[in-house]
């Protein structure tokens, strides 16, 4: 997010100005595609739009794979609830992405690239347009690029409201104009992408990254955040801290320090509950937890996910039944329909914690919840149906007494649970019949 | 109909796998897309109609029915949802006497949900046509709702 709020996203000059295109025009003129991939490997760059796969890896294999005609897709679908730092990237620096798809490109032998962003992001598709017009005009899109005879072109394909979209085939399956349902892998769209043919997918902060590191180097790259994680991360604050937004800040910061110090703490000073990390399908992460370094490893090793860099911060006011309720009313929608267990699982998970939030919960119902996460997580087909159940998992573990709370005692501690609170209106002035008068 | 779809059909001609491009701009010039119309773009695209209504359906910025002259769309995501979104659902039932899924008698407003905006800073967050409102509370709701 380097240049976000310093520069004129609609002028490319500021960008240029900036040491813009620069790294695109050494990466024509002076490297084999090679050497470029092994710049990236070396960086040890990580996807940054949730799985935190090796970038250099995946260039390296789309590279190597044979085929008619390659192709580079930018995942602008960011439609992880809790997550807008793609949208600030595309609306505040558009050419950073452009530069770096026409590195992609050249590094692994495509000629044309695809940025599938979400039809809800208007302004950021208004500015690609622009971005991309004004690029083409001055010769740093089109043929021919830096006289080196490499050409490359870049489309916007807007999707049509569908989370599942985010996942990697069912982006391709988009583009290809077909309900966007998510494939069996293997084939992975490194050999078997788009129309068939070898694809690189990466998301709008990973490729946001390259043409720093170009120009940087590698090792300059590497002195940033983790050892496993190198380079920064981008994070969507929100909640109840006092200052919500996005904020760019090295790999493993921990979690108190950016809800403390960035953040500024919590609204109204009151009681830090729960983080949710990785948007909707990412973990609730408990007090216990807030020294957390927040990188794709430390977070693994305890069940939580990173993910797109959501953090969404809840006080003591909110339940963790009715959050859980949400987070599934959310899946139960999303759900594409294509496998059994995302499709009925969500929807037997929403009912559970339904009837759990009415007061009409068993003991039994906890088990089943467990069997049904388990059940998702190993046999779905995509990553929607198997992460689904991470907040539930997180929060029968860390909250379960709340979940007790709700069914041995039919009570909702927060009150949030509206089925579960009994509302008394008190008439001060008396009047008997005061509702039937107004 | 006939000649708008044909000339949409026409302008994404260069596109390998226009058909979403040309439902979204079907919509845009037709405000929703009634079955004349997909039976239309599934015969100047030389695409079974079965799997355009397919692709129709299955997005829900597509709409295959007919909606009001503004789509209010509200965000039922965790970040929305803590900041109180459902008290915002039940203000908004209430102002327009619509649920979710419906439309105003006077054609005027047609209520849906959607799923995160991306705008999460400023939760409670609606979308209105293009336009997304954030910071919502009942009386600036008026004053939105006054603007159309």
């Amino acid at each position: 997010m380097r240049n976000c709020g310093h520069i004129d996203p609609e002028n490319i000059k500021d960008y240029i100005t900036r040491d813009g295109y620069q790294a695109l025009g050494t990466v024509v003129t002076e490297l084999k595609p090679i050497e470029v991939i092994e710049i990236i490997e070396q960086s040890g760059l990580r996807g940054r739009g949730g799985a935190g796969f090796p970038t250099g890896l995946k260039w390296k294999f789309t590279h190597q794979a044979a085929g008619k005609e390659k192709y580079v897709v930018a995942n602008a679908d960011e439609g992880e609830p809790g997550t807008s730092k793609d949208r600030l990237i595309m609306e505040g620096d558009p050419h950073s992405l452009l530069e770096a798809m026409a590195i992609a490109g050249y590094a692994i032998g495509a000629n044309t690239g695809y940025i599938y962003i979400r039809g809800e992001y208007q302004l950021a598709i208004k500015r690609l347009k622009i971005a991309i017009a004004q690029a083409k005009e001055m010769g740093l899109l089109g043929e021919n690029l830096f006289d080196s005879g490499f050409n490359f072109e870049i489309k916007i394909r807007e999707g049509a409201g569908a989370y599942v979209c985010g996942e990697e085939t069912a982006l391709l399956k988009s583009i290809e104009g077909e309900r966007g349902e998510p494939q069996v892998k293997p084939p992975y769209p490194t050999n078997e992408g788009l129309w068939g043919q070898p694809t690189l997918i990466n998301n709008v902060e990973t490729l946001a990254n390259i043409a720093v590191i170009i120009r940087e180097g590698a090792e300059w790259f590497n002195e940033i955040g983790t050892e496993g994680c190198p380079g920064t991360k981008v994070f969507t604050l929100s909640g109840d801290v006092e200052n919500e937004g996005i904020i760019e800040l090295p790999m493993g910061t921990p979690l108190r320090r950016i809800i403390e110090g960035f953040g500024g703490g919590m609204v109204d000073d009151k009681e830090f509950k729960v983080a949710q990390s990785g948007g909707s399908s990412g973990g609730c992460m408990p007090k216990e937890l807030l020294d957390t370094p927040m990188d794709y490893d430390s977070l693994a090793e305890i069940g939580m996910t990173l993910g797109s860099g959501a953090l969404l911060v809840m006080d003591e006011t909110h339940c963790i039944v009715d959050i859980a309720k949400c987070l599934m009313q959310f899946f139960k929608h999303e759900s594409c329909g294509k496998c059994v267990p995302c499709r009925e699982g969500n929807k037997r998970l929403y009912n559970r914690l339904d009837k759990i939030s009415k007061g009409e919960g068993e003991l039994e119902d906890l088990e089943r919840l467990r069997d049904l996460a388990d059940t998702m997580s190993k046999t779905a087909l995509c990553g929607l149906g198997q992460m689904a159940p991470t907040s539930i998992y997180t929060t029968l573990k860390y909250f379960k007494d709340e979940y007790l709370t709700h069914i041995e005692d039919n009570n909702c501690t927060t009150g949030s649970c509206r089925g579960l609170v009994d509302l008394e209106v008190q008439d001060k002035r008396g009047g008997k019949d005061y509702g039937n008068n107004n | 109909m006939e000649a708008t779809i044909e000339e949409i059909t026409k302008a994404l001609d260069s596109e390998r796998t226009p058909l979403i491009s040309v439902l979204h701009a079907v919509q845009a010039e037709l405000g929703y897309l009634s079955t004349e119309g997909l039976k239309i773009v599934a015969k100047k695209l030389d695409i079974p109609l079965s799997k355009v209504y397919g692709v129709a359906t299955f997005y829900t910025l597509l709409d295959t029915e007919e909606k009001g002259e503004n789509v209010i769309r509200l965000c039922e995501s965790a970040p929305c949802h803590i900041k109180g979104a459902t008290n915002i659902l039940t203000e908004l039932q209430d102002k327009l006497d619509i649920d979710v899924g419906e439309t105003t008698d006077d054609n005027k407003f047609s209520l849906e949900m959607t799923s995160c905006l991306g705008i999460c800073a400023v939760a409670p967050a609606i979308m209105i046509n293009g336009t997304v409102y954030g910071n919502l509370t009942s009386k600036k709701l008026d004053s939105i709702l006054d603007r159309y």
